[in-house]
C-alpha cells in the first residue's frame, strides 16, 4: 500500500463517520480533485490487500470495517448515530474504533430473540452471550461476506 | 461471525455441523478493541499478518484455529 491508497483509504473512513454511512466513489473523486476512475482503482488495490471491501461491482465501499455500508442485522448506537457492523466482531469494534460507549442489537441466529449489550468503558454490561466464529483464521478472507 | 443467547443456542444452531470456535462477549469486547481500535487514527497504517496474530495470542486466542494465514 503506498503513500496515496494509504490516503484515500484514510479519507475514506473519515467521509465515512462524518457522512454516517459510506461515501460513493463520485463523492470521493469530489473531495480529493481526483476522476472517479482513479478512486475505483485505488480503492480496488484497497479491497486487494483487505484494506476496505467493494461490492460485487467492485465499484462502491460495501465494507469500511467494521462498518458496513449496507443495513446487516448487527446495528450499533454509538456517537449520536446508528451504524451496522459487519458481523458480531465487527459491531463491537465500531464503539471501540469511535473510541465512545455504544449500545448493540442483533438476534440470535438459533431462537430469534433480540440480543443488546451496552458497552461502557469496554465492558458489555450483559456477559451472558456468547460469540461463534464458524470459519477458522484462516479462511477468513476466501470469503468475507460469509465470514 | 455471529451472537448468541447462550452456548446451548449454537450448539442448537450448529446441528451436527462441526463447531467453530465460542468465546464469551467480554473476550469479544476486548478482542474488538483491540483489533479495531486504531482503525480511526489520522495516522493508521495497516498491521502485518504477525501483529495480527500477536493480538489474537495475547488474548489466548491460539492453536490452529485461531492461526492467520
Amino acid at each position: 500500500m503506498d503513500d496515496a491508497d494509504l490516503g484515500l483509504r484514510n479519507r475514506t473512513y473519515a467521509r465515512f463517520i462524518k457522512l454516517g454511512r459510506a461515501p460513493t466513489a463520485a463523492e470521493m473523486a469530489e473531495e480529493t480533485a481526483t476522476p472517479v476512475g482513479e478512486v475505483r482503482a485505488g480503492w480496488r488495490r484497497l479491497h486487494e490487500v483487505h484494506a476496505l471491501v467493494l461490492d460485487p461491482d467492485m465499484a462502491e465501499v460495501r465494507m469500511a470495517n467494521p462498518f458496513s455500508a449496507v443495513p446487516t442485522t448487527f446495528q450499533v448506537e454509538a456517537a449520536g448515530r446508528s451504524w451496522f457492523g459487519n458481523c458480531a466482531w465487527d459491531a463491537f469494534g465500531i464503539g471501540a474504533a469511535l473510541h465512545v460507549d455504544c449500545v448493540i442489537g442483533t438476534t440470535c441466529p438459533d431462537c430469534g430473540e433480540t440480543l443488546r449489550v451496552t458497552v461502557t468503558d469496554g465492558h458489555p454490561d450483559d456477559p451472558g452471550p456468547v460469540f461463534h466464529v464458524l470459519v477458522p483464521a484462516a479462511a477468513w478472507w476466501a470469503d468475507i461476506g460469509y465470514t | 461471525m455471529l451472537l448468541f443467547r447462550s452456548e446451548e443456542h449454537v450448539a442448537n444452531w450448529l446441528g451436527g455441523r462441526t463447531p467453530g470456535a465460542t468465546i464469551n462477549v467480554t473476550k469479544l469486547s476486548d478482542l474488538a478493541n483491540a483489533w479495531w481500535g486504531d482503525r480511526l487514527d489520522p495516522d493508521w497504517r495497516p498491521r502485518t499478518r504477525d501483529q495480527n496474530q500477536a493480538i489474537l495470542d495475547r488474548l489466548g486466542l491460539t492453536g490452529p484455529f485461531w492461526t492467520l494465514p
